[in-house]
């Protein structure tokens, strides 16, 4: 994975002896120890030590409460009590389960916002950046189907909305959707058949996303991590060896995180959730609003906002199949963003009119996650159709025009010129004279 | 820089402290009020001797119609509950009026025979349809989860949405069921001249609709109460509902417990993690 020269000496016989065979330990101390680490991260990269955490956490709680849980309809509900009140610490695996899920999400956004603000996914790091928007998309789809296990009313009625999306296919060919819906389902309505597959899904993702997540870290290791200026490292004394810097770094990134997760875990587990998934499902009870996870309300505030007119354009039958496909380009439309931002400066810390539009870009996510969680109607349909459209702006539009007609500030000469001119010079001149570099 | 962060992040804490404080108040009458009680918060347990005069009030009122069915009669004597004695509890199960469907015996007949300190606390209905048949059409929940299955909501201005939620979050704030529970009890009264009510309904302000199936089910003095505390309905109310607050989450006291010590554990290695890290990147400028 590392660079071609590798620091790495066998300090024992038996160390020699593995090296010459399987050179896993070289492997390690190339990647994870000698690494070359810019010198300049700030607390914002250790979010990706947090999201392994994250998704170490998960499994190893997960694997356990798999052990006691029964995941058919008659029983599912009842073994999520049993697992709360009669297994021993039970009550704490599901807490930090159920709390972790939101954690990770939680994580992973700022994850992306980070790479949004600091160009992360620009030239050299695309397929870095693809794979990131794979791993989310794995996550959506794990958490989705986690969410169906405990089965309750919101688990139950959350699957059939959302199954009930590819119906949508049925506007573009009669019968298409209705043939996904019913083979996803396993029947004709939601039922301890599918909670069985997406059990056994939910079981399988999270090792796919595991796999992906190792192919994710090799393509970082290749390209090097990207930092605050968006430089490129081009001496040695632009960079760290990752331990122990990085890793003392990231040790306390991942603890203060902790802490969040701890307090949701511990004192309001059931903060994030919602009180109708307390009550076993019932096909013939709908609750009066039916509202995903909190990670997922910017996507379902997206498909909502389609109704029978977007911005008085008439959608007609079209309508929830134009929701559809909204909702899943919102995400799949972050994968084309190195190809969408035209501008060479990687950092918006030099990009004063992109700086803005990111944080309106932020804004608008979290609009868009509040209209999420309110009832379908009136002017919240209007504002969600409003920040639909600006989050499609804000790839379509901004990327690729602000790069075009901003003039960045003057880049540093390299990661070790910013970090010594800090508190040092009276800041760096900006503006005018930078030209910004050959496109 | 730092500092202006931390003292924003500050002054935005105590903001959102505030704010928290004086939305409780100013809770609308046709808001569910938020009430306080002793397992509330982030340090908050449950009062031993409150469970007990719950279960009193839901053994001499709710269990006429109700069941308790994810509570065994043994879950009364663990820690963190109302603790009864032993012998008490097995006492209380043997004379339980709702026995346990046993069987088949050798003949393969089903037969009802007294509970035993393994058995759920059943409601007088062996099922949903027997209920609704005795119940005039309406099915009275289980009970077990009832103080988790039910919410407060509050629907604030979008403006003062984020402040409150962080209030909560700061403040550990999951009460939202007690508060609902406790104001359906306590909120019957005649219904308004102009409202019309559907036959064996009974006007709440409580209930979605304001029109509930089950009568008033507290009146002052209907439970003697043994420990000098005044049979009141709002007593009766409060100890109710801390008593069903507990029977839907009856970790609770040792979840807030662990979690004090996790968060000081992680406090304390935070700490020394940055203070490490400070050392290890003092002769680096970054």
């Amino acid at each position: 994975m590392g660079g071609s020269t590798s620091s790495y000496v066998p300090t024992s016989r038996w160390g020699k002896w593995l090296d010459e065979r399987l050179p896993i330990a070289r492997l390690m101390n190339d990647s994870f120890v000698d690494f070359p680490t810019p010198r300049n991260l700030n607390y914002l990269w250790t979010f990706g030590g947090i999201l392994t955490v994250c998704l170490i956490a998960q499994i190893a709680t997960g694997v356990v409460l798999a052990m006691h849980y029964q995941p058919s309809d008659a029983a599912a509900f009842n073994s999520i009590e049993h697992i709360r009140r009669d297994v021993n610490y039970g009550w704490m695996l599901r807490n930090l389960h159920a709390v972790g899920a939101s954690m990770f999400f939680f994580a992973v956004f700022i994850h992306i916002f980070r790479g949004f603000y600091y160009g992360s996914y620009k030239a050299p790091r695309e397929v870095l950046w693809i794979l990131g928007v794979i791993i989310l998309l794995l996550m959506m789809a794990t958490a989705f189907m986690g969410y169906t296990l405990p089965w309750g009313q919101m688990s139950f009625w959350g699957v059939t909305v959302i199954t009930n999306l590819f119906s949508a296919l049925d506007t573009i060919y009669n019968g298409l959707g209705t043939a996904v819906v019913e083979w996803l389902w396993g029947g004709y309505s939601v039922s301890g058949v599918t909670l069985n597959r997406f059990f056994a899904l939910h079981y399988l993702l999270p090792f796919v996303l595991t796999g992906v997540v190792g192919l994710h870290i090799w393509a970082l290791h290749v390209a090097g991590q990207n930092n605050p200026t968006g430089l490129d490292i081009k001496q040695p004394s632009d960079s760290v060896p990752m331990h122990p810097y990085a890793t003392a770094k990231d040790a306390v990134g991942i603890f203060a995180f902790l802490i969040l997760f701890a307090w949701f875990a511990f004192f309001l587990p059931d903060y994030l959730g919602h009180a109708d998934n307390y009550v076993e499902a019932n096909p013939l009870v709908t609750p009066p609003h039916i509202v995903p996870e909190w990670y997922f309300l910017p996507f379902y505030a997206i498909l909502r906002a389609f109704t029978s007119s977007f911005l008085g354009i008439p959608l007609g039958q079209y309508a929830k199949l134009c929701g559809v496909i909204a909702m899943f380009s919102a995400v799949i439309i972050i994968a084309f963003a190195p190809w969408l931002d035209t501008s060479r400066v990687r950092s918006a810390k030099y990009r004063p009119i992109f700086k803005w539009f990111f944080w309106f870009f932020v804004f608008t996510c979290v609009a868009l996650g509040y209209l999420g969680s309110k009832p379908a109607e009136g002017v919240y349909v209007t504002a969600a159709q409003i920040f639909t459209v600006c989050y499609f702006l804000f790839f379509l539009v901004v990327m690729p025009v602000v790069g075009l007609i901003e003039t960045p500030k003057l880049l540093p000469r390299s990661i070790t010129d910013d970090v010594l001119s800090k508190g040092g010079a009276a800041g760096l001149p900006s503006g005018a004279t930078a030209a910004p570099e050959a496109r | 820089m730092k500092k202006r962060f931390s003292l924003t992040l500050m002054s935005l804490f105590a903001a959102t402290v505030a704010i928290g404080s004086v939305s409780a108040e100013e809770a609308g009458h046709s808001e569910i009020e938020r009430q306080k009680w002793t397992f509330g918060g982030f340090t908050g347990q449950f009062d031993k001797a409150q469970l007990q005069r719950g279960f009193q009030v839901y053994k001499e009122v709710c269990s006429n119609c109700h069941g308790l069915k994810r509570i065994a009669f043994r879950n009364l004597m663990q820690p963190g509950g109302p603790e009864f004695p032993e012998d008490a509890v097995k006492a209380l199960a043997a004379a339980w009026p709702n026995q346990i469907t046993d069987g088949p015996n050798d003949e393969g007949k089903m037969f009802e025979r007294p509970a035993l300190l393994s058995d759920p606390i059943r409601g007088p209905y062996h099922n949903d349809k027997e209920a609704r048949a005795a119940q005039n059409g309406a099915l009275p929940p289980d009970l077990s989860l009832i103080a988790k299955a039910r919410d407060s909501h509050r629907d604030p201005s979008w403006w003062v949405h984020p402040f409150l939620m962080l209030g909560d979050i700061v403040n550990a704030y999951q009460e939202g069921g007690a508060n609902y529970v406790y104001a359906l009890l306590t909120g019957y009264s005649e219904a308004p001249a102009d409202f019309k009510m559907m036959d064996g309904q009974y006007y709440n302000k409580a209930f979605a609709g304001h029109q509930v199936g089950m009568p008033p089910p507290l009146t002052d003095g209907a439970v003697p109460y043994q420990d000098g505390t005044p049979p009141t309905v709002d007593n009766y109310a409060r100890d109710i509902v801390a008593f069903l607050s507990w029977a839907a989450d009856p970790s609770l006291d040792q979840r807030k417990r662990i979690g004090w010590q996790v968060l000081l554990f992680l406090i304390v290695t935070t700490t020394l993690l940055y203070l490490g890290k400070k050392r290890i990147w003092a002769n680096i400028k970054h």
